[in-house]
């Protein structure tokens, strides 16, 4: 009994700070609060996928979203110049025609949310490592290759833009 | 009487947690105690000698009093509630990975099956906290200190999980207990002496990136004190300060069981007539002794400039660790 109520505990705080900071960040005026809250967010989401016993994607969670993706959007705003200067727009502008987007995709999330058919299964606590290796080097080789040849692109290319071109220097 | 039974688990599991929180304050109050003998005894001289009468043995312990009840300063432009929050991030991070710790093959806060992979994974928080630190102390010095770390930390994370990789790989599992019980029977079998020399290489490159992953000497370059006073926890004081020392050491602690785990054989003796001895005083030990390379490298070894801890991590440990992993994938393979 006790178990249960705190299962039930952890996950609904797992739920509130996830949903919570998610709020944090859209509607806090401040970019730089708004990027540490999403720390919130994406912790709440690797503890939801521990509920759901998807453990490897969870650890992923933390490591791509929080160890990579974060730290990427804080450097961002880190390295913008004249931060403290620079106008962010704070108001909202029409939202008259903002509205018609946001109940197009509202409607569509809860017409899928409504028209999917959920299959309750049991929680395993089977590790899901195994089986994601095997799948990776065999169904799914094809399509991690090619993801994995864009991001390797996508490095060549960010690499080919940062650098300094020869021209400048010669001008 | 209520029954216990069905709250076993639970009692046990705050029992250890409660204990590992324990132990981490006790380590870090004797590794600064070390710390301190250590730098004395390598610059020729004692250091502390005076607290405690033995060698100085109190000391620790009154500078935990001293840091306890001293002012908590908070600088007036600093963004106050980030400046709070990112103590605790930094320790969360820390104390974390102390959950995948095999200090015997029972005596594991949770014996998870991706073990490994985990470290790596909540080790970003610390990451995200030093940063907040930085930005939230609105001082040049900490925004340069925690620039530096992350830089540092996000580029040596990649030479430390791919020279971890190479253990996993000959264990087949990621899992902690499991990597450990692999290299039973002598130190013959430890992965460091298995498959030589790629396994002493990754274990070399794993241990020099680690260095570099908690900041310590020769890597020291966010906290350097001669140009950046302490980096990102410049503005710091008191118990929030010992927070981030406290992190710091155990994040020492955590990199070097690491080590001892996956390299060096875990909780075994590296004889088996040894074995009489109890595992946790032989992983304590191993780790102890590696936490006391950190400790002698940090009070020899100069500081690298940037572009020199660039060079090392990313032309250096980078091309031999890939290297390193296709032999040792061969050798796997080849060995069925």
């Amino acid at each position: 009994m006790i178990l249960h109520f705190l299962t039930q505990a952890v996950f609904w705080f797992l739920v509130i700070l996830t949903v919570g900071s998610a709020i944090v960040v859209v509607f806090n005026k401040r970019i730089l609060h708004s990027a540490f809250a999403l720390l919130f967010t994406l912790c709440g989401v690797a503890g939801l996928y521990v509920f759901l016993s998807a453990d490897f994607l969870a650890a992923s969670q933390m490591l791509v979203y929080v160890g990579g993706i974060l730290t990427l959007i804080i450097f961002g705003v880190f390295l913008t110049a004249r931060m403290y200067n620079m106008s962010i727009p704070e108001q909202t502008h029409q939202r008259f025609l903002a509205l018609l987007p946001v109940l197009g995709l509202g409607g569509i999330i809860f017409y899928v949310l409504n028209s999917a058919e959920w299959h309750l299964i049991t929680p395993m606590v089977a590790p899901t490592t195994e089986n994601l290796g095997k799948m990776l080097l065999t169904t799914y080789l094809v399509p991690f290759e090619v993801a994995s040849m864009l991001l390797l692109a996508a490095l060549i290319g960010a690499i080919r833009l940062a650098r300094p071109r020869k021209e400048d220097h010669d001008d | 009487m209520i029954a216990l039974e069905p709250y076993l688990d639970l009692i046990i599991s705050v029992v250890y947690v409660v204990g590992i929180v324990l132990f981490l304050s006790l380590f870090a109050l004797f590794a600064t105690w070390l710390e301190r003998k250590v730098a004395g005894h390598i610059q020729d001289r004692l250091g502390p000698m005076e607290t405690g009468g033995w060698h100085g043995w109190l000391q620790p312990i009154a500078d935990a009093i001293k840091l306890l009840i001293k002012e908590d300063i908070i600088p007036a432009a600093a963004d106050k509630k980030l400046f709070k929050l990112a103590p605790y991030l930094v320790f969360i991070g820390s104390l974390a990975g102390f959950a995948v710790l095999p200090f015997a093959a029972n005596l594991i806060g949770s014996d998870l099956n991706i073990g490994v992979y985990y470290v790596i994974a909540v080790t970003s928080l610390v990451v995200i906290g030093i940063l907040m630190a930085g930005w939230a102390s609105n001082n040049k010095w900490s925004m340069y200190g925690a620039m530096r770390s992350a830089a540092q930390m996000i580029s040596y994370e990649i030479p430390v999980a791919l020279s971890l990789l190479i253990p996993v790989m000959m264990a087949g599992t990621m899992s902690m207990v499991e990597i450990v019980d692999n290299q039973a029977g002598g130190f013959w079998n430890w992965y460091v002496f298995r498959t030589m020399p790629f396994s002493l290489i990754a274990f070399v490159i794993y241990f020099w990136a680690s260095l570099a992953e908690v900041n310590r000497a020769p890597f020291d370059l966010p906290e350097a004190e001669s140009e950046l006073v302490a980096g990102y926890f410049t503005e710091y004081s008191g118990i929030r300060w010992a927070m981030f020392f406290l992190a710091e050491y155990g994040d020492m602690f955590v990199v070097s069981a690491i080590a001892a785990t996956v390299f060096l054989g875990g909780w075994y003796a590296p004889f088996p007539f040894l074995d009489i001895i109890p595992g946790p005083i032989w992983f304590i030990g191993k780790t102890a002794f590696l936490v006391f390379v950190q400790m002698w490298l940090r009070w020899t070894l100069p500081r690298l400039r940037v572009d020199q801890l660039m060079y090392v991590c990313w032309k250096i440990f980078l091309p031999f660790s890939f290297a390193n992993l296709l032999l040792v994938g061969l050798w796997v393979v080849l060995k069925g």
